[in-house]
């Protein structure tokens, strides 16, 4: 069943009333080839009407619709061989965390995402993209095994936060983000991080820090959700909309701020739209931004990530 | 102890209960643990611990005179105020009010000093502004202070305190983690001794970040620590959190802190530790 998002609905209604055009003229052989041109001409408008102009709020929609591409998605889409590598060697393996190897453009790469799910079932079992100790330390183990083979890594970035619950807390929840932030901070091969939905609080950061932090234009950034935000300095959480338009997390702005090097352009509509069309775009901006970082001086490139992060925030 | 900014004498360390209203809050103070209205000066003599071993949170300033050698500290970039990127006008006035209430232009005190002539360099924040949230400014000054330890050959002491990253600055706030790590590598590889203090409340950003990374953790009795807060975690997973969780011993006890140490005794544990590093150094 398909999601419309309130916005999305002029959209959907002239595209429904063209299938139905096509399948009206298709059974009573009536040539309606004008009619549908108009009303797909109209289409075209109305979208690129409503999305050049999107608000934050519908920038936050998009980048948590249900249809979204998920890391999974995008694995499939844009690496070949790819085979998954599961555990943290210490407690478990986390399902909200998907890592593994594959190859991209001929290159081995190690890649890591935050892995939601599409519906309920699967956001229960993947713990709605929320990881776990387990899941930061499975992705250092990785990312120093692609050290080790001199593998770039490339994050994947799609979550509301890490999980809050005893169980995380219990085995050291904060130490394992601290942990990961450390290990990339100094891991010998290139990172490319992309937010290709939500990326929230320390859960997303986890494994976001890398040579380069790419954003799909519909994505989102920010130190906590907006609802948290409005329910921790509101005490009310249906504020939300107006935090997010507050603390500025769509990737223009993310961009803006210094944080994003690049956004990657998505379908018209979003990712959602066209998934294929979606990877392609992201395996072009990967594939230019991995050629760039691998002609790097290893020195050079550990220095500028160093700098990368140390000039956010810097206060004169 | 020299602070160089216009710093508001401490008065207060009371409580935020309203019923000892009709106590005059610079002569006494009441337990937050077991009600015993205290004399302020004998509280500061017991380094503000209660005889029930409640330890109060201590502004930056107390915890220096109670933790630096008399006289040796020199604080730096005292002067840098906050940034409100956004420009928010309900953050404006918070600042304003933490200004006021912390008499501190930031959460962050740092600069360096001596502890049993020990030298180093140290950093402790003060719950007094906004909960000690780490927005740029502290981010900010944090990094300086793990960089000047690096360059000077210090050691280097992070007394930990805050309820996490500053929401107010959004997507800056949040870098501010990655900065202070990434200065942290590169101190640890240099072979410099950090020692993280944790102390009552240390969560969110602050703890995953800086705050879990000391080649040494020393706690504070009874400090809460964590990565998401009580309430955030009854309110997912509807249920009530068990007595103790996610205080120092708890985390002690699952392997995450190396020693919880009474605050009357941390000035000289702090110097043994340092003497094992430094031998030779003074």
């Amino acid at each position: 069943m398909a999601v419309t998002l309130e916005f999305e609905r002029p959209i959907q209604e002239l595209e429904d009333k063209i299938n139905e055009l096509r399948r009206f003229s298709r059974e009573k052989g009536i040539d309606l080839s004008n009619e549908i041109a108009i009303l797909e001409k109209r289409v075209g408008e109305v979208m690129r009407s409503v999305y050049s102009n999107l608000d934050t709020w519908q920038h936050v929609l998009i980048a948590r619709h249900p249809e979204r591409p998920n890391t999974d998605d995008y694995i499939k889409y844009i690496f070949d061989d790819f085979v998954e590598l599961h555990g943290d060697r210490c407690f478990g393996d986390d399902p909200a965390v998907m890592g593994g190897i594959g190859r991209f453009h001929g290159r081995a790469v190690t890649i890591i995402g935050q892995l939601k799910g599409k519906d309920t079932n699967e956001n229960l079992a993947r713990n709605f993209g929320m990881a776990h100790p387990e899941g930061y330390r499975k992705a250092v183990r990785l990312m120093q095994q692609a050290e080790k083979f001199k593998r770039p890594v490339i994050c994947f970035i799609d979550t509301p936060g890490a999980y809050p619950g005893i169980g995380a807390e219990e085995r050291g929840q904060f130490e394992a983000i601290a942990n990961s932030m450390l290990v990339m901070s100094a891991l010998k091969v290139p990172i490319i991080t992309v937010v290709i939905g939500e990326g929230f609080s320390g859960g997303a950061l986890g494994i976001g820090v890398g040579d380069r932090i790419l954003m799909q234009e519909h994505s989102i950034y920010s130190v906590i959700t907006p609802e948290g935000y409005a329910s921790i300095l509101w005490k009310d959480s249906s504020r939300a909309r107006e935090a997010a338009e507050a603390i500025r997390i769509i990737a223009r702005d993310i961009q803006e701020l210094g944080v994003a090097d690049k956004i990657i352009p998505e379908p018209l509509g979003g990712a959602h739209k066209d998934q294929e069309a979606a990877a392609e775009m992201l395996d072009e901006v990967l594939a230019e931004t991995l050629d760039e970082l691998v002609g790097i001086k290893l020195e050079d490139l550990l220095s500028q990530r160093y700098e990368k992060f140390r000039s956010i925030g810097n206060i004169e | 102890m020299i602070l160089d900014t216009n710093r508001k004498q401490n008065d207060s360390f009371a409580p935020t209960e309203s019923e000892n209203r009709d106590i005059p809050d610079d002569i006494w103070s009441k337990c937050g643990r077991c009600g015993e209205i205290l004399l302020n000066k004998d509280l500061i003599k017991n380094h503000k611990v209660c005889q029930c071993g409640f330890h109060h949170r201590l502004t930056a300033p107390e915890r220096i005179q109670m933790t630096l050698d008399n006289g040796s500290f020199r604080e730096k970039d005292a002067g840098l105020l906050p940034v409100n990127p956004f420009d928010l006008a309900d953050y404006a006035g918070k600042l304003v009010d933490a200004r006021n209430k912390s008499g501190l232009n930031e959460v962050v005190v740092y600069g360096e000093g001596t502890i049993d002539k020990w030298p180093v360099v140290v950093v402790v924040m003060d719950t007094n502004f906004m909960m000690a949230s780490m927005g740029t400014v502290a981010g900010e000054k944090i990094t300086r202070a793990i960089e000047l330890a690096a360059t000077t050959g210090k050691s280097l002491i992070i007394f930990t305190a805050s309820g996490g990253a500053r929401m107010q600055e959004g997507i800056l706030s949040l870098m501010q983690m990655a900065k202070t790590v990434e200065a942290l590598g590169r101190l640890s590889n240099a072979g410099q001794l950090y020692i993280t203090v944790i102390t009552d409340p240390t969560t969110g950003g602050v703890s995953a970040s800086f705050a879990a990374l000391g080649d040494i953790i020393l706690a504070e009795p009874d400090a809460m620590i964590g990565f998401t807060g009580p309430r955030v975690i009854e309110q997912t997973i509807r249920q009530k959190l068990p007595e103790g969780f996610q205080r120092a011993e708890f985390f002690k006890q699952h392997g995450f802190i190396d020693k919880i140490v009474p605050r009357p005794l941390m000035k000289e544990t702090l110097a043994k530790i340092l003497a094992l590093h430094l031998q030779g150094v003074r």
